[in-house]
């Protein structure tokens, strides 16, 4: 794969030279002459300018809404003007309003904002100007990761401070319902759409026409999240994949030459939902969008949040990513305007782009040296956290320690050079001092104060407490996840396989791989390549020796493998937590609702009783991606899909998987070939 | 605004048709012209110089059985022989390694101005004053940079003939001419792919026939298909030579004897039947001579393909042409009414001459297309039609490619297309224009810059943007007076502006010289092609653009140093869809291997059309050159059928020239 290590770092990567704070003019210029500066951006030759009344008008007047219509007017019975009258609401609702006085009110508003919370915005430059070649080209679709609802704005903001066209973003429709704001964001450019759309033909058929018709007219660039949501865990969704489609199908039925799709890596030294985020992933809902709660949550605006990355990827061209893979010629003899379900080859191939997509976001991503320290200190037993305290010369010996090793693997660290190492760990846990706390050369875990009590605190209570923390540790580790996923995983298969053969550690590694396809990026097909990858790595940093077909760990190599190995480890038994929770499950038929509360109360008295060290295991995130894996390893299966999904599983498939993963199964028996589920 | 000057042209043409009039009167309304307009008097010289060089036999005026062969005469017409229209030796009056004849051509003279020499076109003799600034800033090519052909062939550079002796001693006692001359079998190893001009120009010479053959008649054609069979010979039908598809290569892999079978010499008109409106031709006959002896009896078959100066019937039919004026006459698949070849089986034909039938699939559908590979088709019978009381040029100048698709398919909604209609892309408007001769007068020129000023500045159009489509009006003169108004109405609905009559003839002409202008472009560096396709309605826009820029990134790609010239036009529309018609030409210096950069730009372009729903071909045909998309064009299963069937009909492979399947 030739853009799996090319976008990221070179070994004398200078992070200077590729990022320019944007922060640094506005503080020595009026924000309000940046705000009204001329704004004469180059849009795409083929595309003419379109007002969101002209968009509305083209979208109901399409083929495609027309024949929806009718066929929707003879399953219900009502009158085809009913029909295309409930389509112009649901148009209504979501469509943007794009227009450029409220874009100069929300530059002039966020450059405020922005100052105030951020030391600095890094944009790379680069990569900018070759995304304004680009947006004259061809369709671009802007697919930033998001890990808060700053994400939302800043790449507009970003656009309009350097003359490129303002983009057009697909927001969710709770959104849309706060007073104001919802208008706020209409008119900068955001659409909405609705969470559950099921089974919602006409809906489906007016979003997917609105997004081909905004792809095919080109004339301003269109953004989305292809990660679906917010990500709660720092780390990157497995894709969701409908507005893919609906983004490529003008290309794949030749409605465009070519549409280029731009990752955006935007990385963040602090989120300003941190403490938000280990609550949802605890099972506190998540508070509903609304003017207010946004009011009540400004108070975050008096707190301090570093740096944030804004780094655009390279253009990938949708066209020659597909080269090959895929024949066209399948559109050839149904009318384009109606709606076609995608064949399985398509399938596979959105997919396999979308997983391009996020991996090449984390390759642009830029690791903070708090992500490492975290890495490191998550390693450690809970009680050095929360009792002893981690001593500070260790965290720093070790970090510096990581630093080489990531550079080694050719990451973009933000490491700043100008400052001493020392300096740069300790304003990392300044900026952090939400989570941990240096008290005499110790690093202690924080934990939320309950309110004074006159009785102790439940036990329960004190877990909750303390996997609060821990996720918002692990949060920041899963920031540089990505990075070592590769080699731990091989690591990982070393330790449990206790094997030399490649071919053997291959087999486990493709396992892993499944195992954990929800919890990490993979790209589908990929295999080979990612054992490859591991394998250079652990080999480059003096971790393993490779003679032809054996793998052999070096004398000074354990040090390196059984950190990574320690990385996964939280995952693994987070997972075995599921595992024994369904195996305990009588009957075997429970419910989506049954589920995460049983494998919660499972992972809470185990941690109780010191079975299992990991409080991540009570992440709902971390739950619900295993009971994803387990559907697509057909340990689980779905038996009906509504609200309420109800699940049957295979007790005897979900041992087997929980033997293999402790090593209690021999590799070869298992051996599932590669590919097999994607 | 011109009548059709109907009066027999005078020239060098020596001698009436010989036909054999089957029916009673003739149309009633030929007529001369009157008018002696600078317009009129040009359409005569075009007529006169697509005529002045068809000679005709001395056989003349005698009346001649359908049946009869002409064999039995050829032998007294021999010294005639160089006044035929197209001469045994075709190297006498045409180019060896280039387009047309060898009198005509492209140059730039010595003040740099570009001019066509020769007296047989319009064009001919004129000074073309804007092509060199066009060609210089399109291709960013430079008349310092020649790339001059080779001027003679090499005789060495062809294999000694593979001769069948037992096969050329039975086919001299059948009287049958033949020839295996070095010159005589180069001419028909060839069409006229840029690969193969561009080989011959470089004196490269592959595989070439080992002889070649001339039958006068069906007879002569069923005695050589027997000997050819009897003896294992692999026989190539030769017609006018202007395929585009590497038709006419000889297999590198053929180790038989290859003889050329060339048709040309079987160009009568055997009757013509005034009842049914049809006439009765031998497939040899090229298209010029056809309508040229059909107009003078006030008849005319209205297929003009852009090939008609030197394409023959018999090719016509092999490869399912489409002539430009189809719209109202039909294509050649509408046009036959009969049919016969022969094949290694026997002769095939039908039984009658009724209008239409149901006996089951159309055999004429296994023949039409067959592309050399089942048989030679002998002799046709074709639809004829009076000729055209009048007829009119028109042009359309819409404000962009868009629009102007747009109001092309309305035409074709409301079925009311002039006999051609065709709308070039603003490249291609260019390029017409840029071939506008010198003009004579400071009025023209004067109201040609009004026109512009007119359409740029006061309606706003973009030069940049601006497209123009062309028209070709025929009929009655009320009829086609009132016919054009419709027409210009739903133009005007989609913001076109008529744009005069001249502009239109010179889109049309720009087909008949367009293959002229490649040489000159060879003679500079710059290499080119047309390849065609068609396409449903509903995608003619995304497969033009798609199309065009797939040429400019290959291009770009296969390390092209100069912007490469993308260009289209909608060149015939349907019920259901249209044809479009692509040029694609580039400057090739500093490329190592041209062709093989030029053959994998079309190669691409193709997967292109066919992953935007277009065909294979529209007309050209399949040949060698796009074998590999047939399966995915017709099936697996429809392989097979066509497999079958030439399994049936040529077991030996005797047509062995591997087109198509």
């Amino acid at each position: 794969m030739t853009h799996r290590f090319s976008s990221s770092g070179r070994p004398d990567w200078n992070h200077d030279e590729e990022f320019v704070d944007i922060l640094e003019d506005r503080r020595h210029s009026s924000d309000l002459g940046h705000a009204l500066r001329t704004f004469n951006p180059q849009p795409y030759q083929g595309g003419q300018p379109c007002s969101a009344a002209e968009l509305t008008k083209t979208v109901l007047e399409s083929q495609h809404l027309c024949y929806v219509a009718r066929e929707i007017a003879l399953e219900t019975g009502s009158s085809i003007e009913e029909v295309t009258e409930e389509a112009r609401r649901t148009l209504d609702e979501m469509s943007q309003n794009l227009q450029l006085g409220f874009i100069r009110l929300m530059s002039f508003t966020l450059t405020k904002v922005f100052k105030k919370l951020f030391s600095s915005i890094f944009v790379n430059m680069d990569t900018l100007s070759t995304l304004q070649q680009s947006i004259q080209q061809t369709p671009v679709i802007l697919m930033p990761n998001h890990r808060s609802y700053v994400d939302f704005l800043v790449i507009s903001y970003i656009m309009f401070s350097y003359d490129l066209p303002i983009p057009v973003i697909a927001a969710g429709i709770p959104l849309a319902g706060m007073k104001m704001v919802g208008e706020i964001l209409r008119r900068s450019g955001a659409f909405f759409i609705r969470r559950a759309i099921g089974s919602d033909k006409l809906y489906w058929a007016v979003l997917s026409e609105y997004v081909k018709t905004i792809v095919r007219k080109g004339h301003a660039p269109l953004e989305f999240y292809v990660e679906g949501l917010r990500s709660r865990t720092l780390k990157s969704i497995t894709p969701k994949l409908g507005m893919m489609h609906m983004v490529l199908e003008p290309y794949l039925k030749g409605q465009v030459f070519d549409i280029t799709l731009v990752p955006v890596s935007i990385s963040y030294d602090r989120v300003l939902e941190e403490s938000l985020l280990s609550h949802e992933l605890l099972g506190v809902p998540k508070p509903k969008e609304s003017t207010t709660g946004l009011l009540k949550a400004s108070s975050v605006l008096q707190d301090s949040y570093g740096a944030m990355h804004v780094n655009f990827g390279h253009p990938l061209s949708v066209r020659e990513l597909l080269k090959g893979k895929i024949n066209r010629c399948q559109y050839n003899f149904v009318p384009r305007d109606l709606p076609q379900k995608p064949s399985a080859e398509v399938q596979a191939c959105v997919s396999w782009l979308a997983h391009v997509v996020v991996g090449t976001q984390e390759q642009g991503s830029v690791i903070s040296p708090w992500s490492l320290m975290t890495c490191l200190l998550l390693q450690a037993p809970i009680t050095v956290l929360t009792v002893e305290g981690f001593p500070w010369h260790q965290l720093t010996e070790k970090t510096l320690w990581l630093k080489r090793l990531v550079l080694n693997y050719g990451v973009r660290l933000n490491w700043s050079g100008q400052t001493s190492d020392s300096d740069v760990m300790s304003s990392s846990l300044t900026l952090h001092r939400s989570v941990v706390q240096r008290k005499a050369d110790r690093v202690y875990l924080v934990r939320e104060k309950n309110e004074p009590r006159r009785r102790p605190v439940s036990e329960e209570a004190s877990v909750t407490a303390t996997a609060k923390s821990v996720l918002m540790l692990a949060a920041y580790r899963n920031q540089s996840m990505h990075v070592f996923v590769r080699p731990a995983l091989l690591a990982v298969a070393l330790n449990i396989t206790r094997s030399t053969q490649k071919n053997e550690l291959f087999a486990f590694f493709c396992f892993l791989q499944s195992l954990f396809s929800y919890e990490f990026i993979f790209i589908p097909g990929m295999q080979f390549e990612d054992f490859e990858d591991a394998c250079l790595l652990l080999k480059k940093c003096g971790a393993i020796r490779i003679n032809s077909d054996e793998v052999i760990v070096s004398d000074s190599g354990q040090e390196i493998l059984s950190f990574h190995q320690s990385l996964i480890q939280p995952f693994i038994d987070s997972y075995q937590v599921t595992f024994s929770s369904l195996s305990e499950q009588e009957p075997d038929v429970f419910t989506d609702k049954q589920f995460l509360p049983a494998v919660r109360n499972l992972a809470t008295r185990l941690l109780l009783s010191g079975e299992v060290h990991t409080y991540e295991a009570l992440s709902s995130d971390t739950q619900k991606n295993s009971l994803s894996a387990l559907q697509r390893l057909e340990a689980v299966r779905k038996l009906r899909a509504s609200e309420n999904s109800e699940y049957k599983v295979d007790k005897a498939a979900v041992k087997h998987l929980a033997d293999r993963l402790s090593g209690r199964v021999p590799a070869q028996a298992l051996h599932t070939p590669p590919n097999s589920r994607l | 605004m011109r009548r059709l000057p109907l009066t027999p042209v005078t020239a060098s043409h020596r001698s009436a048709p010989s036909i054999h009039k089957h029916g009673s009167s003739m149309a009633s309304n030929i007529s001369g012209s009157s008018s002696s307009s600078d317009r009129q008097r040009v359409a005569q010289h075009r007529l006169r110089v697509i005529a002045g060089h068809l000679q005709r036999s001395a056989e003349s005026d005698s009346v001649i059985q359908a049946a009869e062969c002409k064999a039995s005469v050829s032998e007294s017409v021999a010294a005639d022989s160089e006044t035929r229209t197209v001469p045994r030796r075709r190297q006498e009056i045409m180019k060896w390694n280039g387009w047309g004849y060898s009198d005509s051509r492209f140059l730039f003279n010595k003040k740099g101005q570009a001019e066509f020499t020769g007296k047989r076109y319009r064009l001919s003799g004129l000074i073309i004053p804007g092509l060199k600034d066009w060609f210089e800033g399109t291709f960013g090519a430079n008349l310092q940079h020649k790339s001059p052909a080779t001027p003679i062939l090499n005789s060495n550079a062809t294999h000694p003939p593979n001769l069948n002796k037992a096969f050329v001693e039975e086919l001299k006692s059948t009287g049958v001419p033949f020839s295996h001359d070095t010159e005589d079998r180069v001419f028909r190893a060839h069409g006229h792919c840029l690969h193969e001009i561009f080989a011959l120009r470089e004196g490269k010479v592959g595989r070439v026939p080992d002889m070649v053959v001339w039958p006068n008649c069906h007879n002569d054609v069923v005695k050589i298909v027997e000997l050819a069979t009897k003896h294992d010979v692999c026989l190539i039908p030769y017609g006018g030579g202007t395929s585009v598809s590497s038709a006419l290569e000889c297999p590198p892999e053929e180790t038989r004897s290859i003889v050329s079978l060339d048709t040309s010499q079987m160009n009568r008109i055997l009757w013509i039947d005034e009842k049914n409106l049809t006439a009765h031709m031998e497939a040899g006959i090229i298209g010029q001579d056809l309508e040229r002896l059909l107009n003078e009896i006030g008849y005319c078959t209205g297929h003009e393909p852009d090939s008609m100066e030197f394409s023959s019937l018999g090719g016509w039919v092999a490869t399912r042409a489409s002539g430009m004026k189809k719209n109202i006459y039909g294509n050649i698949e509408d046009l036959v009414v009969h049919i016969k070849m022969v094949t290694p089986q026997g002769v095939i034909e039908k039984g009658c001459v009724g209008p239409r039938m149901s006996t089951g699939p159309d055999i004429h559908h296994f023949i039409l297309g067959s592309e050399g590979t089942l048989g030679v088709v002998t002799e046709v019978t074709m639809k004829i039609r009076p000729m055209p009381e009048y007829q009119k040029y028109g042009s359309v100048v819409f404000p962009n490619f868009e629009q102007g698709v747009a109001c092309l398919r309305e035409v074709a909604r409301q079925r009311c297309a002039p006999a051609s209609i065709r709308l070039m892309d603003n490249e291609q408007f260019k390029f017409g224009h840029a071939l506008k001769p010198q003009v004579s007068s400071l009025f023209t020129s004067f109201v040609d810059g009004l026109k512009k000023f007119y359409i740029t500045k006061f309606k706003g159009f973009d030069p940049n943007h601006l497209c123009v489509a062309t028209l070709l009006f025929e009929g009655d003169r009320e009829k086609v007076l009132q016919h054009e108004k419709q027409v210009y109405d739903i133009a005007a609905k989609f913001g076109g502006l008529a744009a005069g009559e001249d502009n239109g003839q010179r889109g049309y002409m720009l087909t008949f010289v367009i293959a002229y202008l490649r040489d000159l472009g060879m003679d500079y560096y710059v290499i080119g092609e047309s390849f065609e396709t068609s396409v449903p309605w509903d995608r003619v826009l995304d497969i033009c653009r798609n199309v065009k820029a797939r040429i400019i990134h290959e291009c770009k790609e296969k390390g092209v140093q100069f912007p490469p010239l993308s260009t289209c036009r909608v060149t015939q529309t349907y019920d259901a869809g249209a044809c479009i018609y692509f040029y694609f030409a580039f400057n090739y210096r500093g490329l190592s291997d041209p062709v093989h950069v030029y053959e994998q730009v079309e190669h691409a372009a193709r997967e292109e059309i066919l992953a935007n729903g277009g065909s294979l071909s529209h007309h050209h045909g399949v040949g060698t050159l796009r074998k590999e998309w047939m399966r995915e064009t017709i099936s697996s299963v429809g392989m097979g059928m066509l497999k079958s069937v030439k399994d049936f009909v040529d077991p030996k492979n005797i047509f062995g020239n591997r087109n198509l399947l």
